[in-house]
């Protein structure tokens, strides 16, 4: 082995660790203004059109198609918005979703394996914000879409690409620092 | 006024440690007589600093002290005693003193029983571990003092986390960080060799002791967590592959290569730049995974406050210590001698086979648990990196290393032939394949597999004891006499090496677990893993400070009697946690565990897992430190001690 190699070979440990340590501080950096969170739960349709599905009728909702979904987008940005009625956290941000609704934002729900009589009830509890509402029968349109769990919300844009994702319930936080300003990047 | 002189006697160590970095390094450089001496006094010194402290810590858990904040946040007057002094290591502030106190221990260590060092090499080793513990402090001081007043003192303390009020995880934080903190010695051997150009036979041998004492420390902190996992979260596993217990099978990892290749620095002269290496290493492992763990940056189940300041300062920590090290590293290496060329069938080649295949296990296991946060940060994607990959990657390094495990010590230094080690080792061999083919009736390839290769290694560790006293070839009072003269470090390895196999095999064991979830209303019998369960009846059993429902759970075997278990929950109402407490009997060859869920119209759910041979994984790895222990009382290991002249010892 020449020399200068040897000596490259040597300094081969010090530059790994480097470059770790730079990843590292690169890392604690985003985590301290909130880029980067190591249990956030990411989805990979984020950036992708909408999957194909269909959804059976439930309570007051007729059900509604991927068709229909991406018809309505076009005209305005879909928020859509995984729950049940058995879903104690979907309770929590049901105050959320009915001010929002308010606004004049559309939201689309969608009941994870639920049952008329339960949902109805729910609905008729903390107020129906949804502007059509489907059953997931099979529990398929869930995997599809890659839900971790009730609830989650998705917003789809004019093209019908799914724009902004949130794995767990809206929050006032949530809202005004990630949901307006993705509103507002795609209006 | 009590916690004061904590805070002074904390602040005082962090001087004295300073003072020890200053005068060990400077005076060693300057050769000054008088200063080199004064550095093993210092380092006593730093360590009574400490231990003044952590004693001042624990005086106000004990009494209860709640105007220091961190007594406040996690202890509580109804809290038993034994946690309210293990309760001082169990929180981040506590957890740094502990590392501070165990590193300084390194340090008092070093200056009474190296007193056979040169003083050059000690007072440098001593100033590069007084270096390090002065960075430790200064973190304690700035950003996590255990000793922070709070005004006005609450009425109650907050209490602990209930999952950590178990008399397992009380010992499991010391055991663990002596294991962790005392890889600091090798590393300040390794260092202070950098310093000083010169790595020679001596200094492996010095080295060594450190490293196996730290190793065996490490195997029974890893063995107590995993073992804590198994009867505490009551989800019947013991290794998640979680990030926390990723870190620290690391440094293990690179601690076993190390372990082994300080040997071959001390009988060949050879594989030094990779030993300083190594311990370099295994240290910066030790102190990454920390580092990773308190800094949020890796996702666990086991968490720590997480604190991105704090993150900083370790990170800058670290870039001083391992940066440094390594920047050394990189300018005197070069100029170290390299070692001889050897043949590839040969103890040492065995031996770097030993340290490629560990280091090629630590370089899977750092490459799963970092994937994640740098797939995050550099291609924005979200992954998770499980189990799955673990065993898939890890499995097929393990094989050759458990094959090769038995080999390596029956192979001679320099140079060897293949057919005499087939001629001492053929009947562990062939049990190994009987015992494989035995096995593979009604069970799959990979555990009968594992069980043979756990025989081979259990039979294989003795193969070398069995041939150096001629067992069944001379006279029983002859191979008695000649298992007397056999040097206690060749039985060390021989006991470490076989616990590995005991370790397996319990490993392999799960292949055999039966498990049954079922809803039980009381007087109700299941069936399941071979026994019967009958759930007797369902009650209230308070304890302290936590409120708690208990079953009894009557097994039989064929309508045998076997036992009585309690499985229970806790539910502990200052922190408004449930815990469940899983009951377990063993007759060391399975467990019977049991563990009691929520509670439906009188119907409670039951969990009921036979775990075949599981014991065996934590007794292995007990055996293997106690190998390591034994190893460690040889004349030959320790410092300066001259030979013991063996006549009986006559190797084959």
């Amino acid at each position: 082995m020449s020399f200068s190699r040897r000596h490259a070979l040597m300094l081969a440990p010090l530059g790994l660790a480097g470059a770790a340590g730079f990843a590292f501080w690169k890392m604690l950096d985003r985590m301290s203004v909130g880029k980067f969170d190591p249990h956030a739960l990411n989805n990979p349709l984020v950036g992708k059109p909408v999957p194909d599905f269909a959804l059976s009728p439930i309570g007051p909702g007729k059900g509604f198609t991927a068709a229909d979904l991406r018809a309505a987008a076009a005209q305005k940005p879909v928020l859509v918005n995984f729950w049940a009625s058995y879903c104690i956290p979907c309770a929590g941000e049901a105050d959320i979703l009915g001010s929002l609704a308010g606004e004049g934002l559309p939201i689309w729900g969608v009941a994870w394996k639920d049952k008329a009589g339960p949902a109805q009830q729910f609905l008729d509890r903390y107020g129906n914000p949804y502007a059509r509402l489907g059953n997931d029968v099979s529990g398929n349109v869930i995997i599809d879409w890659g839900v971790y769990g009730v609830p989650e919300s998705f917003l789809v844009d004019r093209n019908g690409i799914i724009r902004w994702h949130l794995a767990g319930p809206l929050t006032d936080d949530s809202v005004s620092q990630d949901l307006r300003p993705a509103l507002k990047a795609i209006a | 006024m009590i916690p004061e002189l904590g805070n002074f006697a904390l602040a005082l160590a962090c001087c004295l440690a300073l003072a020890q970095a200053v005068v060990g390094i400077w005076g060693a450089q300057r050769r000054d007589i008088r200063l080199m001496a004064a550095t093993p006094g210092l380092a006593v010194g730093q360590f009574l600093a400490l231990a003044t402290a952590a004693g001042a810590l624990v005086w106000a858990a004990v009494h209860d002290d709640f105007s220091v904040a961190n007594i406040a946040e996690n202890s509580a007057i109804a809290k038993p005693l034994m946690y309210k002094i293990s309760g001082c290591w169990g929180n981040h502030e506590g957890s740094i003193l502990l590392w501070g106190l165990i590193l300084s221990i390194c340090g008092a260590a070093v200056s009474l029983a190296g007193r056979n060092l040169p003083s050059g090499l000690r007072a440098r080793v001593l100033g590069v571990l007084g270096g390090t513990s002065c960075g430790f402090l200064l973190f304690a001081l700035t950003t996590s003092n255990p000793f922070l007043r709070i005004w006005p003192p609450p009425a109650d303390g907050q209490g602990m986390n209930p999952l950590l009020q178990d008399p397992g995880l009380a010992f499991h934080p010391p055991i663990l960080y002596t294991g962790y903190v005392g890889f600091a010695v090798p590393f300040a051997f390794a260092v202070a060799a950098l310093i000083e150009g010169r790595i020679d036979a001596a200094w492996g041998r010095w080295v060594r002791p450190w490293a196996l004492t730290s190793w065996a420390f490490l195997t029974c902190g890893i063995a107590l967590g995993s073992w804590w996992a198994y009867y505490e979260l009551g989800w019947g596993g013991y290794w998640f592959w979680d990030p926390v217990e990723n870190a620290s099978l690391m440094p293990w990892l690179t601690g076993t290569a190390l372990v082994h290749s300080a040997i071959v620095v001390e009988k060949r002269e050879s594989l030094k730049i990779w030993t300083v290496l190594l311990a370099i290493g295994t240290f910066s492992l030790s102190l990454s995974g920390t580092f990773l763990v308190r800094s949020g940056i890796l996702n666990s189940v086991h968490s720590f406050a997480n604190d991105p300041a704090r993150g900083i300062f370790i990170l800058a920590l670290l870039a001083l210590v391992i940066g440094g090290s390594l920047l050394l590293f990189a300018l005197r290496a070069p100029r170290l001698s390299s070692g001889g060329i050897f043949a590839p069938i040969s103890r040492e080649g065995a031996l770097v086979l030993n340290n490629i295949l560990l280091c090629s296990i630590c370089a899977v296991v750092v490459v799963g648990t970092m994937y994640p946060p740098f797939a995050d940060l550099l291609l924005g994607q979200k992954i998770s990196v499980g189990a799955p990959f673990f065993n898939a990657t890890v499995l097929p390094l393990a094989i050759p290393l458990f094959a090769a495990m038995a080999v390596g010590p029956l192979l001679p230094w320099k140079r060897a032939k293949l057919m005499p080690i087939v001629e001492h080792a053929w009947w562990a061999a062939l049990a190994a394949v009987i015992v494989t083919g035995a096995c593979t009736i009604g069970m799959k390839i990979l555990p009968a597999l594992a069980f043979g290769f756990a025989t081979w290694i259990i039979l294989g560790s003795f193969a070398e004891v069995v041939e150096r006293v001629l067992l069944f070839r001379t006279p029983v009072a002859s191979s008695f006499r000649r298992a007397r003269g056999l040097p206690i470090a060749v039985l060390g390895a021989a006991i470490a090496h076989a616990g590995m196999g005991v370790t397996l095999a319990g490993l392999a064991g799960a292949a055999l677990d039966s498990q049954k979830i079922v809803s039980a209303k009381v007087g109700q019998t299941f069936s399941s893993g071979g026994y019967e369960w009958t759930l007797m009846k369902l009650e209230d059993a308070d304890g302290p400070n936590y409120t708690s429902r208990m079953a009894t759970i009557y097994v039989k075997k064929d309508g045998v009697p076997v036992v009585l278990m309690h499985p229970s929950r806790r539910n502990f109402t200052a922190q408004h946690q449930t815990t469940s407490d899983v009951a377990i009997s063993t007759n060391l060859l399975r467990d019977l565990y049991a563990v009691l869920g929520e509670e439906h119209d009188g119907q409670a759910v039951l969990r009921l897992h036979v775990n075949v041979l599981a014991p065996w994984i934590w007794l292995g790895a007990f055996t293997m430190a106690i190998g390591g222990a034994i190893s460690l009382s040889d004349r030959r290991l320790r410092v300066g001690a001259p030979s013991r002249a063996r006549p009986d010892a006559v190797t084959a």
